[in-house]
């Protein structure tokens, strides 16, 4: 429900990291890591960004997203696994205290930009 | 040409977030987030629990909403300070930012508060995500909800420090399974406190305002 503050914070960085040097940046592709558990829906992102990017650098950039699954480790007896199902009880030993590991990233990796013609 | 970044999308927010904690730490105040669904009772809790909180422990509220400030008209009738965040003013939010959080707290005299409760917007999915500086998250589910809303919002109920069941008084009257929500909020969050209370009759807020009480305390001796 946030994703177009999302979108917009991501051109606000974005647009922070051009190399100043480049004459006419263009952002092709922006490569972003969103966890299973972020609240987060991919395509409503992906809406929102070509809404917000128009008349901005990042204008019609790729947004490629990797989703990240949830991996949990168990407090406990130390085994790690990827939830597939909202179920943080650990599969083992039955114990409750499980550190989720991954599954909550909402990053910026990288950015691809080049010189526009 | 690739430019590396690897930065948190949020990272203005939480670093906002990160200030707002250490300001309040040395206020010694104890800030509860607390966020629910839309009508699952968290202004009619907080009546109550107020009221109890009174006078031992000095307590101050931001009502998060998207319009209106009806509920910073019931809170202020018990006596405490209220600031209202209308979040229609900036862009119709669906959740309290840091930095919205912090414009609240700066007009509150927060000297002699022990205890600043903010109401978030009534949401399940996009308060989890925003840190406020807040030191316990806590949600509150009612049980004219389903039974499966901790399934259907995993991150809400992964992230908060306790849950409260409100309007319990109504469960003779509903086929809500109470077992199977309790196995559910298990699932998400097996060690977490949960409260079966009804702000009605204020049937099981004891045990609650105890919890809160010592979390208060805690806050104070950190």
């Amino acid at each position: 429900m946030h994703e177009m503050g999302i979108a917009m914070e991501i051109i606000k960085i974005v647009t922070d990291s051009i190399p100043k040097h480049l004459k006419n940046p263009k952002v092709e592709k922006i490569n972003l890591k969103v966890g299973k558990l972020a609240a987060v829906v991919p395509e409503s992102l992906r809406f929102c960004f070509e809404v917000v990017s128009q008349n901005t650098p990042a204008e019609g950039a790729l947004l490629h997203i990797e989703e990240i699954p949830v991996n949990a480790m168990c407090q406990s007896c130390s085994y790690s696994w990827t939830a597939i199902e909202p179920v943080f009880i650990c599969e083992k030993c039955n114990s409750g205290s499980v550190d989720l590991l991954t599954g909550r990233e909402l990053d910026i990796v990288s950015i691809e930009v080049e010189e526009d013609g | 040409m690739e430019v590396k970044l690897v930065k948190k999308v949020l990272s203005v927010n939480d670093t906002m977030a990160q200030q707002n904690r250490q300001f309040f730490l040395e206020k010694k105040v104890l800030v509860l987030n607390m966020m629910s669904s839309p009508g699952a009772g968290k202004t009619a809790i907080l009546e109550k629990t107020i009221k109890r909180l009174l006078p031992e422990i000095k307590t101050a509220v931001i009502v998060g909403d998207i319009c209106t400030t009806n509920d910073a008209d019931r809170l202020i009738k018990t006596g405490v300070p209220v600031v209202q965040i209308c979040t229609d003013q900036f862009g119709g939010d669906c959740h309290l930012a840091a930095h919205v959080v912090r414009n609240a707290a700066s007009d509150l005299n927060l000297d002699h508060v022990q205890l600043l409760i903010v109401e978030n917007v009534g949401n399940l999915v996009c308060p989890a995500e925003f840190d406020i500086g807040e030191d316990v998250r806590i949600v509150v589910l009612s049980v004219t909800e389903g039974e499966d809303k901790p399934l259907k919002y995993p991150l809400m109920f992964r992230v908060c420090d306790a849950a409260l069941l409100n309007k319990t008084d109504l469960l003779p009257y509903l086929d809500f399974d109470k077992e199977t929500v309790l196995k559910n909020i298990r699932q998400i969050h097996p060690d977490m406190p949960v409260f079966e209370l009804s702000a009605k009759t204020e049937e099981g807020f004891s045990d609650w305002i105890e919890w809160l009480k010592n979390e208060v305390e805690k806050k104070r001796y950190e």
